[in-house]
């Protein structure tokens, strides 16, 4: 690991400035940062330390109903917090199949957002990578691409981001607050990541020094408590990351789907958000057909990038069984393998 | 820069002065604190074999940045026996043949601690091996883990065991 300097901010301001400065990354739990470190795919000059940061690990339910979690709140911390996991059942499901529990046990919610891809071209500092060395090349595009991006991709960059957490948040039209040189702001989630296009190492729309301070999910989000799962495909059933992840979330009305929250995870750049599948369930019964229907238009614009045709068959198959399994309600317990449909014991949390 | 940390380590205080940033949780309890029963497998938070508590929780600390667990309280396996005492996570894994070889065996008990400490396996064997698997090794000792969890978890909520259920 390349050696680098350290600050521990004491206050946001004093956080901005340092991280503005060349060179400059921010440091909370640490638990891709310093793998990447270690990997020498990140090699930052200097380490600003957020974790001491005061009022950044709190969980607020809020008086209009919307929820408002802290940058530093931890994984583990989030999804086990019962009024949160029983608004927002298919998020804490999407948290709980992530990682492993001593990684979630320190991974923030803040860090979660920023965490890097895992192609493998990236981790590996003697590959060509436009993301980490613009301009490199892509050795992923001609390599080992079976688990690289269907929809979004360029010809500079096939890569897809690595996050359950943000699958779902994105489902649920969550924002980001950000403190920066010229003051606070508000980023929706979707929008906040880019597409890789020419520049791939731009991944989102973070300016020099910007730091997340929470996250936030609107009141509206809490409607589809009932109906929302989060589902995740990957090669093995436990601790691993996504081939293909869904995240379903239903409003139903006399038997009819009201509204729908729909959103991909292991399929692009960013988790993706499908509009076009939403508006086909408007208005109808919740049958496979119109499940069926529905997942051919949120991959009717995927195309392989690789060795990857497969990934395009594969989500529309979890999409349609997310959204089976959000039409016929949330359990009151998370599986015992969040994430998996291979899952079949129930556990212990959902219920208040 | 002051590289001074405090740290609390198996109920001791701990001033330690910081030569290099760039020093790991791992590293310093194994290189300057000499409590090497916290093992260096991976050391890239994906074998489990360096687990250690933190404020109450299991982490990876290979991927802990020592600088920023400033204030820490923290426990490694040396610190969980009560003198000759075993704990009883450790008692459960003799009894039950939990024990793999030395390297993965530490990370083990301490995940289990944390497992147990944590609330949310109950005495579902699934939801057992769900929360172990932040420690990569399924060696032959990996049934009598889950058994040795069942038992040790049995005893700290007072629950009933699985063979009284």
């Amino acid at each position: 690991m390349k050696s680098f300097d350290y600050v521990r901010a004491a206050s946001l301001d004093q956080a901005v400035a340092a991280a503005a400065e060349p060179g400059s990354v921010y440091l909370a739990a640490g638990t891709n940062l310093l793998d990447l470190m270690k990997a020498g795919a990140a090699r930052p000059d200097r380490l600003v330390d957020i974790t001491h940061l005061p009022e950044l690990d709190r969980i607020e339910h809020l008086s209009d109903g919307s929820v408002r979690i802290g940058a530093l709140v931890r994984n583990s911390t989030l999804a086990y917090d019962r009024d949160f996991a029983g608004a927002y059942p298919a998020v804490a499901e999407a948290l709980l199949s992530g990682a492993s529990a001593q990684l979630r046990n320190a991974a923030t919610v803040g860090g979660n957002l920023m965490q890097r891809t895992r192609c493998a071209y990236f981790y590996d500092p003697a590959s060509a990578c436009n993301k980490r060395m613009p301009g490199s090349g892509c050795d992923a595009r001609a390599g080992e691409n079976r688990l690289h991006a269907v929809l979004g991709w360029s010809e500079a960059c096939i890569a897809t981001h690595p996050s359950d957490f943000c699958v779902p948040l994105v489902a649920l039209d969550a924002v980001v607050e950000v403190t920066g040189r010229s003051g606070k702001r508000e980023i929706a989630l979707e929008a906040f990541y880019r597409l890789p296009g020419e520049a791939p190492d731009r991944e989102n729309e973070l300016e020099p020094g910007d730091l997340i301070t929470a996250v936030r999910l609107p009141a509206e989000a809490r409607s589809f408590a009932a109906h929302a799962r989060y589902l995740k495909l990957r090669e093995r059933t436990s601790y691993a990351f996504a081939i293909v992840s869904a995240a379903a979330a239903l409003r139903l009305e006399d038997g009819a789907i009201r509204q729908a929250r729909l959103a991909l995870g292991g399929v692009a750049a960013k988790p993706w958000r499908t509009r076009a599948a939403e508006a086909i369930l408007i208005g109808a019964k919740p049958r496979a057909e119109i499940f069926q229907k529905a997942a051919h238009a949120a991959l009717a614009e995927a195309k392989p990038s690789g060795d990857n045709r497969f990934k395009i068959d594969l989500a529309r198959k979890i999409l349609v069984r997310a959204l089976a399994e959000a039409a016929s309600g949330t359990p009151s317990r998370v599986p015992a393998l969040p994430g998996s449909p291979f899952s079949s014991v129930p556990g212990a949390l959902h219920d208040a | 820069m002051n590289l001074s940390i405090s740290l609390t380590v198996n109920g001791q205080q701990r001033v330690i002065e910081l030569d290099d940033p760039r020093t790991t949780l791992l590293d310093l309890l194994r290189e300057r604190l000499d409590l090497t029963g916290t093992k260096k497998g991976c050391d890239r938070g994906q074998c489990g074999a360096c687990t250690i508590l933190a404020d109450g929780k299991r982490i990876n600390s290979c991927l802990a940045l020592a600088l920023s667990y400033d204030g820490a309280d923290l426990v490694t396996i040396e610190g969980v026996a009560n003198g000759d005492t075993l704990h009883p996570v450790q008692a459960a894994f003799i009894a039950h043949d939990g024990f793999q070889c030395g390297f993965c065996t530490p990370g083990q008990i301490m995940s289990a601690i944390g497992l147990i400490a944590e609330g949310q396996a109950g005495d579902d064997p699934e939801r057992i091996r769900e929360g172990l698997s932040g420690n990569l090794c399924r060696c032959g000792a990996y049934n009598g883990i889950v058994e040795a969890v069942l038992e040790a978890q049995a005893h700290s909520t007072g629950a009933k065991t699985r063979d009284a259920a």
